[in-house]
């Protein structure tokens, strides 16, 4: 009655008529029937249905894929993190990433032993060097960890005692059997029993396999003891290490530990928690890999692709039906009432199209760890986070798409 | 009680020196339940004058008030109250091709939170009943005649009661005969109910069906003719 109350001072008579108390202001409409019209009109042409609805199947199945992939891979960047077994680790303080860190003094370990939480601590070398290729001659660069076989520091898939107790022996290795074929038929070399094989020119047995593979650091990966490390590495100082990692007694504090080490060890050194190490690597690879970016620009496209195609098929709707929408704000139906039935429509399409996209996802995330060995992984957040991606797609097609309904003028309809 | 009462009323399309001025001063009042039918040549100013009353335009100069509304100078709000209360048909029906003949006409309803679902339908489906469409109460638009979506597009002006009807060109698209039944039709209903009807229109078919015919030439009203 507000906008009234000026026009019902100025005139008396209308102040009085009763058809002037009758006028409201126009109720609120609920979400109901908006949403009703558009299921209605979205059905009433299942071919354009099928149309905008593939389209935000084909955004969901793009961007599953590319976060799939981009996770799977930043996932096999911190393999090695993740498998380690130990509780607190410590790198040199200008270490960026594993294959490339700068050794610190082994001292700094024993210094560590000084806390009377720590049970153990045991030091991890790394090192690139030339594999020679047992078939083809050719030599390609491996990640070699040299560690003591007692320790049992890696946890990577088939280290089991056997596979530690072979390597105590001087100059054997275990071999990758997951790393890149270019690395020579390993698997078939290896069960004809052991073999000889030349690493940074150096013969060396391999006695046995393990299961790590392709990374983003490597092509491939082998194990080795400190001594055989030293000998194939050489140059390499002993007394430097990479990677001291660091297990407590059972049931100390993890935090407080690290905490303690921080204030004990001198600057050289950073203390990491597992979680900690893996996010280092997983944050060095962010920042140096253009990975990251083009994963992103993927993601970018599905939802572009899938914007443009829900944003075409709601303003076609409304275009061919300007003549109705007209008739319906002619009735008194408001503006803001008929955005919300293409708003309705824009939100329809995503939860329509959602759902075989997920499911057409989860089928090709099976096929891609089965068939081609990336493991993809449907998690409930990330399921989450893809159905935000495309709701907020259709919310923007729909938003370009209401200034058409600007277009339907009531006056026109009379000519 | 006058449904329509118009005084002084002028409107001008665009401004400055293209500007066209379409109504000159125009004086017109319809008393309540009359039906009134507009004529005159194409482009003096019937449609113009039409979507005034109908609020579907703001106002510019005069006054026109519309079942007890002033519309110079009402804001947007008041204009959409406004044609709730109006029943609008158009020379093309406009009906949403997705619903049904019972569901388009119930659109008219939709806005009306006093009703609930089940009785805008019965509502509905009754007007469709008094337009003698009994039997294409859950057809889609496609599947009607033109004559038959012109009386589901007047069961949809009607259903809601509106205190106002108006029609532009309604026989345009019709033939002459299913022309005149609609309007006969439309006439009869609105009579039942008391309703007050106008029509622009250029179809001399259709005059017998008017208590009073207006003549409009060059954005006056000329001799108002009785019938
Ligand atoms: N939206 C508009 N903008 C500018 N000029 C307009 C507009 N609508 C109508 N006119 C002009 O105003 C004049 C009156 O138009 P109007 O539509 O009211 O005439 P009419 O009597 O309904 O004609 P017809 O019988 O052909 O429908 C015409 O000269 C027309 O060109
Ligand atoms: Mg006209």
């Amino acid at each position: 009655m507000n906008e009234l109350a000026p026009l019902a001072r100025a005139s008396p008579v209308l102040a009085t008529a009763p058809a002037a108390a009758a006028i409201q202001p126009p109720p609120a409409p609920g979400l109901r029937l908006p949403f009703r019209l558009a299921w209605r009109q979205l059905r009433h042409e299942p071919a354009r249905l099928a149309a905008a609805l593939s389209g935000v199947v084909f955004a969901t199945l793009l961007i599953f894929m590319q976060i799939g992939f981009k996770n799977a891979l930043f996932d096999s960047a911190v393999l090695v993190q993740n498998s380690l077994r130990a509780d607190l680790f410590l790198m040199h303080r200008t270490t960026e990433a594993l294959w490339r860190s700068a050794s610190f003094p082994r001292a700094r370990l024993a210094q560590a032993l000084a806390l009377p939480e720590v049970e153990r601590v045991t030091p991890l070398y790394v090192a690139n060097v030339p594999w020679r290729n047992p078939e083809t001659g050719l030599n390609r660069t491996l990640l070699l960890f040299g560690v003591d076989p007692t320790a049992r520091l890696l946890g990577f898939y088939g280290l089991d005692d056997a596979a530690w107790d072979a390597i105590t022996r001087p100059d054997t290795i275990l071999f990758d059997e997951r790393g890149k074929p270019e690395f020579g038929p390993i698997r078939s070399l290896l069960a004809q029993g052991s073999f000889f094989g030349e690493l940074n020119r150096k013969r060396v047995e391999v006695v046995g396999t393990f299961g790590l593979g392709a990374t983003f650091s490597s092509e491939s990966n082998a194990i080795a003891s400190e001594t055989t490390f030293w000998r194939i590495a050489s140059g390499r100082n002993p007394a430097q290490v990479d990677v001291g990692a660091i297990m407590l007694k059972p049931g100390a504090d993890v935090a407080a530990t690290k905490r303690a080490l921080q204030a004990l060890l001198p600057d050289d050194v950073m203390v990491f928690t597992r979680a900690e190490i893996a996010q280092f690597e997983r944050d060095y690879w962010a920042k140096v890999a253009p990975i990251g970016f083009i994963f992103g620009l993927g993601v970018a496209i599905g939802l572009v692709v899938g914007c443009v195609i829900v944003y075409q098929i709601l303003f076609s709707d409304i275009s061919r039906h300007l003549g109705e929408y007209a008739t319906l704000k002619a009735m008194g139906y408001t503006n803001g009432y008929l955005a919300r039935v293409v708003m309705s429509a824009a939100l329809i399409l995503a939860a329509l199209g959602f759902i075989p996209g997920l499911v057409l996802s989860l089928g090709l995330y099976e096929i891609a760890t089965a068939q081609i060995f990336i493991p993809l992984h449907m998690t409930i957040p990330r399921a989450s986070f893809v159905f935000g991606l495309i709701f907020v797609m259709c919310v923007v097609s729909g938003l370009i798409a209401i200034r058409k309904l600007r277009d339907a003028d009531p006056a026109d309809m009379f000519r | 009680m006058n449904a329509v009462e118009i005084r002084g009323l002028s409107h001008r399309y665009g401004a400055g020196p293209t500007a066209l001025t379409v109504l000159h001063d125009l004086d017109l009042t319809i008393p309540a339940g009359e039906v009134v039918l507009l004529t005159g040549p194409s482009g003096s100013g019937k449609t113009t004058l039409l979507t005034l009353i109908g609020a579907l335009r703001a106002v510019q100069t005069g006054s026109c008030r519309v079942l007890g509304i002033e519309l110079s100078n009402a804001d947007e709000r008041t204009r959409v109250a406004l044609r709730r209360r109006i029943g609008f048909i158009f020379q093309h029906h406009n009906l949403l091709g997705f619903l049904s003949a019972r569901e388009n006409v119930a659109m008219a309803l939709e806005l009306d939170p006093d009703l609930d679902e089940a009785e805008r339908l019965a509502r509905a489906e009754a007007m469709l009943h008094a337009v003698g469409l009994a039997d294409k109460v859950d057809a889609y638009p496609a599947l009607l005649s033109g004559g038959q979506r012109q009386r589901v597009a007047i069961a949809r002006a009607l259903v809601h009661e509106p205190g106002l009807i108006l029609a532009d060109e309604p026989t345009a698209a019709l033939d002459s005969k299913t022309g005149h039944e609609t309007m006969a039709l439309l006439q009869h209903l609105a009579k039942e109910r008391g309703r007050t009807v106008f029509i622009v229109t250029h179809d001399p078919r259709i005059h017998d069906i008017a208590d009073r015919i207006v003549a409009m030439e060059d954005g006056q009203l000329v001799q108002p003719a009785t019938h």
